[in-house]
């Protein structure tokens, strides 16, 4: 398949750690406008996935295009980022001394050069964007409050904000409902749902009835390459896939 | 029966008058140096050099020097010596004082150029025949230094004579720094002029150096010319190789001081993850727990002054170990995941040290003698080694060892181990992790102390000895990498050496500088340091 | 859009600030030159002299607050920036004492007359003119901040690491200026000076312009650092200085962030050393030893770090200690001193302000976040990294 329709293209990625070869010649494509969901037991190379695709870590070989022509692997994280990819973290990493408004502003797409932010004033419409956001989030109450002192499920909507904020072309969003309540991880799942279309969604998740909510193609990983890949009903009928991961 | 005895009477006979002929025979040809005048003198030096006694050498270079006088009262040869208007005198031979006499009572031996040779030749004579190999060797050096022709004569006939090697070779030597320089050089053979530029080359030295250096700027012929320019170079080479060789031997010296500084950091940053800017001042206190127990031996038993390092090892481990635990129970503790803070807290203990060293023992330096087994210097090869830096050296490996093994294979060191890597699992496990830590703190603290005991040797004591070595110590544990005492081998006996290199060219200070620089300049392509511990597990 | 960019900084501790060096601008000059000299309220000119000091130290304070504070670096050699700035006024300096040395030669100062020198090095041409002297005392420490945060920031280094080499850094310029043939004075320093712009600089009204001068430039630095804490750029700092990685996942580019922070303190601390130097008539390389840059850092701990006025207040009251100790009990003021390193990480974590900010913080208040970003909640997130 060619590489060049496609939003993101992996080809025969490896990784390894001192001997420890935490992804196997991995290869996915995401079409534009596609949400994926990523399941498959720890040590996977889940994380790890994410990881090369944002540059924090370089692959030992394979390939790693951006919309058919940019090379991941040579940039740095803030340059891929640039490009239009969003990453949400496994542990709600947002900024605690800030307020949820200052975390959103910060997040917020904007010329991303010292100079510029130094002297920014912020525009109506990033205000309007930035309340927009806030409503799909249900923190507008919420803006004033430091950020260190939200509730986890909160801090989990904040970055989710955060992420939205940047505007990002690809969405990787690892463990999103980590620690929720089931009525936050039905919203979270809607919620989900509702920017994908616009934005492109990469989900990786263990809870099972969140990626039914999902309802989308799945992809999963195991020992560091891709092990099935379909309908969740198909791969769960796998036997592979139950033999490592699902179970009987 | 009787026989036997009459032969032992005789040959006890013969023995005493001999002896006693060899002492009485000096003594008229001394006197005969007063008389006859010039020729008279040279006579009289002519039996002297043939009598071939030793004895006779001092006279000679007392005449040599113009302080061979005659007292006119009674003709006696005298040595007087200029005091005031008067003369001291003593005797010659047996140097015995003579008591003074005026200047008109004495009238000095005068010697002419001819005399001047005749002395040189006899004094060479003499000394190269000496019974002696000492003198017969010091009188070779001389030689060689003076290339005085006229003993070219005496060297010859003494290097026919003589069975030991080394002092042979010295004699070669001289005889060949004589012929290279001299007017004999033009009628030497090729051959000749080869091998005499070979045996200065076999020399080896700075003084063949220079003396091929010369020959080859004005020889007297072409021939020596080319001999000695190509001996010079082979000569350059060698001593080149040896000077570098004597630079890695300074690196070694400088690089294992620098281990022993270093490891007790290594231990307490690597293992634990805690900065310990009082570290230099662990040191220090090292240094005068030595100096202690060394004013204790000077004043209790000055005889077994060469055991007092022996004693004060274990002092200073106790000592600068003991101040160890308790800056970790009181100040760190408290401060564990904090290093920037850790790093505050233990400068402030660092400055409280220094100024209660200070306080009690003064600003100035204090003296701490080394025992006789350090002492002094061998040779090896073109090498100079100072036992005192070897005995570091080989103390510094020791130490490294010794904690390599206390690490890996005690029980103590698996604790330290778990401790680093999974505190909650170890307390879990039944560890006492903040006895733990005490003991780890207190293990770094001693090592410290161990190294003031070695410091105390080559560098001064003073409340500011640590200070001199608390940058090198971080330098190294950042270079070599955290967590891995093998890192801190490397990185100290690499920047030890480096900075020896660089010495010779730059400058001690500009050296020290230039290895800062290559070291900020390093971290930014390694920045956890050479032997860096890889995998996700370290990023935090 | 200047005026925006003040604007947003001035909040209510920078005008509780600026009053109070308004005050001091004017209440100083008067109280020493007006006020007759059998008043109580009457200042000696040797008291100036020493509150100038203490100010040179305060902002040199602020500007390491800027880094430590806001960006997380701790810098252990920021004196080196501050000597830089010292060296850069005192070249001028010396050459304004021409002819009137000691051995009166117009064009070389003293000591290279006494090393056998018989020519200016290069390196203190235009030193002259006090235009050019001035630029240097921004653009030296500048420029060797630039380069260093240049490499440093680009590998990555952070935390301990980093604090290491900043020390390392001002330790090798310990002993470059040490050596009497760098052509700076060697252990002597430069010292001996004349006049500054014209006007005698031990006279009474040169050094009351000098106090006055030094308090602009604490408060001008004031205003430049909150406004640039106050902007966007502040916020990214004071962000990447608890989540670094975050900051780059979200298109930041950090380390040209971190240089920019680094380079403009350098710079407020040249200025800081070159105010300071005509005020104590001499500048020499023990200056640039560890020491001093590590108790710079002990002034920020003290008053509060990530306040910006803390540094303020805290180079104050330690220095003003620090001259009683050293005048009234110098065997003590290396305990006191250590012992105070100690008690602030032990038990004052957040230094006074920070305490303040506590013991306020439970009076009953509209619980409004302060459009400044606050550095203590960081620090009560159980192991947070770094300090």
């Amino acid at each position: 398949m060619s590489a060049e329709s496609t939003l993101l293209y992996l080809d025969g990625v490896s990784v390894s750690f001192d001997g420890f070869k935490a992804l196997n010649s991995l290869s996915l494509v995401m079409m534009p406008g596609e949400m994926r969901a990523i399941i498959g037991p720890n040590g996977a190379g889940k994380t790890t996935m994410m990881d090369v695709i944002t540059g924090k870590t370089r692959p030992d070989t394979g390939t790693i295009l951006f919309e058919g022509q940019t090379d991941l692997t040579r940039l740095r994280e803030a340059a891929i980022a640039n490009l239009g990819i969003g990453r949400k973290f496994q542990r709600p990493t947002v900024f605690e001394p800030h307020t949820v408004w200052d975390n959103l502003e910060l997040a917020l797409k904007a010329p991303r050069r010292p100079l510029k932010t130094l002297t920014y004033a912020i525009s109506r419409d990033d205000r309007a964007r930035i309340e927009e956001i806030l409503n799909i989030t249900r923190l507008s109450p919420l803006r004033g409050r430091q950020a260190g002192s939200l509730s986890h499920g909160q801090k989990q909507w904040l970055e989710i904000g955060m992420l939205l904020a940047q505007d990002p072309k690809l969405l990787l969003v690892d463990e999103p409902v980590a620690g929720m309540t089931d009525a936050e991880t039905e919203q979270t799942a809607e919620l989900l749902c509702s920017i994908a279309g616009k934005h492109s969604v990469i989900v990786v998740e263990h809870d099972m009835s969140f990626v039914r909510a999902l309802g989308v193609k799945v992809t999963v990983l195991a020992e560091g390459s891709v092990l099935a890949e379909g309908s969740l009903d198909s791969v769960s009928a796998n036997a592979q896939v139950i033999d490592t991961y699902l179970g009987r | 029966m009787r026989r036997a005895l009459r032969w032992l009477m005789a040959l006890c006979v013969v023995v005493a008058t001999s002896t006693a002929a060899f002492a009485a025979d000096l003594r008229p040809l001394v006197q005969a140096l007063g008389s006859g005048g010039y020729s008279g003198t040279e006579k009289a030096l002519a039996q002297l050099s043939e009598a071939g006694d030793p004895a006779a050498v001092p006279v000679i270079e007392a005449l040599q020097a113009g302080d061979l006088f005659v007292r006119k009262a009674d003709g006696t040869v005298v040595i007087a010596r200029k005091a005031g208007d008067a003369y001291t005198l003593t005797d010659p031979l047996t140097r015995a004082a003579l008591g003074d006499a005026p200047a008109a009572a004495v009238e000095k031996i005068r010697i002419n150029n001819a005399l001047r040779r005749a002395i040189s030749a006899s004094l060479g004579a003499l000394t190269l025949m000496s019974p002696d190999a000492g003198v017969r060797r010091s009188a070779a050096d001389a030689v060689f230094k003076s290339r005085d022709a006229q003993a070219l004569e005496t060297l010859n006939a003494a290097i026919a004579k003589e069975q030991d090697k080394g002092v042979r070779a010295a004699m070669e030597q001289a005889r060949a720094a004589i012929l290279l320089t001299g007017e004999a050089a033009s009628k030497m053979s090729d051959a000749e002029i080869q091998s005499a530029t070979d045996t200065l080359t076999a020399r080896g030295d700075r003084d063949a150096l220079v003396l091929l250096n010369m020959v080859a700027g004005s020889g007297a012929s072409d021939v020596t010319k080319r001999s000695a320019a190509a001996a010079v170079s082979t000569l350059e080479q060698k001593l080149a190789f040896w000077a570098a060789l004597q630079n890695l031997w300074y690196g070694l010296s400088l690089g294992s001081v620098l281990l022993l500084a270093a490891i007790g950091l290594a231990v307490t940053f690597g293992v634990m993850g805690v900065i310990n800017m009082a570290h230099g001042e662990m040191v220090m206190i090292g240094a005068y727990t030595t100096f202690l127990v060394q004013e204790a031996f000077r004043a209790y038993a000055p005889g077994l002054f060469d055991l007092s390092i022996l004693v004060a090892l274990p002092a200073a481990f106790l000592v600068s170990g003991g101040v160890g635990i308790i800056i970790e129970r009181s100040v760190i503790r408290w401060l564990y995941g904090r290093p920037l803070e850790t790093l505050l807290a233990t400068w402030g203990l660092s400055l409280a040290l220094q100024q209660a060293v200070r306080s009690i023992f003064g600003p100035t330096n204090r003296e701490v003698g080394a025992p006789s087994w350090m002492s002094g210097a061998f040779e090896l090869g073109g090498l100079t080694i100072t036992y005192g830096r070897l005995w570091i050296v080989i103390f510094a490996f020791a130490v490294f060892a010794a904690l390599l093994v206390a690490l890996k294979r005690t029980w103590f060191g698996l604790s330290i181990r778990a401790v680093t890597q999974n505190r909650p699992m170890a307390n879990a496990m039944g560890i006492r992790t903040a006895r733990v830590d005490a003991l780890t703190f207190g293990l770094g603290s001693g090592i410290a102390g161990l190294a003031g005991v070695a410091l105390s040797q080559i560098d001064n004591v003073s409340p500011n000895l640590g200070q001199g070595y608390i940058i090198d110590s971080f330098m190294v544990v950042v270079f070599g990498g955290v967590g891995n005492l093998w890192g801190t081998l490397v990185g100290a006996l690499t920047l030890g050496s480096i900075n020896k290199f660089l010495e010779p060219y730059a400058g001690a200070v500009l050296g020290k500088i230039l290895v800062l620089i290559f070291i900020i300049l390093f971290i930014q392509r390694r920045p956890r340091g050479l032997f860096a511990l890889k995998g996700r597990a370290v990023e935090a | 859009m200047l005026l925006r960019f003040f604007l947003m900084g001035l909040d209510r501790k920078a005008g509780i600030v600026l009053t109070i060096l308004a005050f001091l601008a004017v209440a100083v000059p008067v109280m020493t030159l007006w006020v007759p000299a059998d008043s109580p309220f009457h200042l000696s000119v040797f008291t100036v002299s020493l509150l100038g000091k203490y100010l040179c130290f305060a902002l040199l304070a602020l500007a390491l607050d800027l880094v430590w504070g806001y960006c997380g670096i701790l810098s252990l050699g920021h004196a080196a920036f501050f000597a830089l700035g010292g060296y850069a006024m005192g070249m001028y300096l010396m050459r304004q004492i021409g002819p009137r040395g000691v051995y009166g030669n117009p064009e070389l100062p003293d000591f290279m007359v006494f090393l056998n020198w018989t020519e200016l090095p290069w390196y203190w041409w235009g030193f002259d003119q006090f235009w050019f002297a001035a630029l240097m005392v921004l653009v030296v420490p500048g420029a060797l901040a630039f380069a260093f945060g240049w490499f440093a920031f680009r590998s990555r280094v952070t935390g301990v690491y980093l604090s290491i080499i900043t020390q390392a850094l001002t330790f090798a310029l310990l002993l470059a200026f040490f050596r009497n043939d760098m052509g700076f004075g060697g252990n002597n320093g430069l010292t001996d000076f004349k006049d500054i712009l014209g006007y005698d600089i031990q006279a009474d009204t040169t050094r009351v312009a000098l106090f006055v001068a030094t308090v602009a430039a604490l408060a001008l630095s004031y205003m430049i650092a909150s406004g640039v804490i106050a902007s966007k750029l502040g916020k990214v700092l004071v962000a990447l200085r608890d989540a670094e990685s975050r900051v780059r996942f979200m298109g930041y580019d950090t380390e040209s962030y971190k240089l920019f922070a680094w380079t403009l303190s350098a710079c407020m601390a040249g200025v800081a050393g070159a105010l300071y130097v005509p005020q104590v008539g001499i500048i020499n390389p023990s200056e640039f030893a560890p020491a001093s840059s590590i108790e710079a850092v002990i002034w920020v701990a003290v008053g509060g770090r990530g306040t910006l006025a803390g540094g303020i207040l805290g180079a104050v009251l330690v220095n003003m200690g620090k001259s009683y100790f050293t005048g009234a009990l110098p065997e003590l003021w290396l305990f006191a001193l250590g012992g105070l390193f100690v008690a602030v990480t032990l038990f004052l974590p957040k230094g006074l302000l920070g305490l303040w900010g506590q013991l306020t913080a439970k009076l009953p208040r509209r619980n409004k976040a302060s459009p400044l970003p606050n550095a203590q909640p960081a620090n009560q997130t159980a192991g947070q990294k770094g300090a």
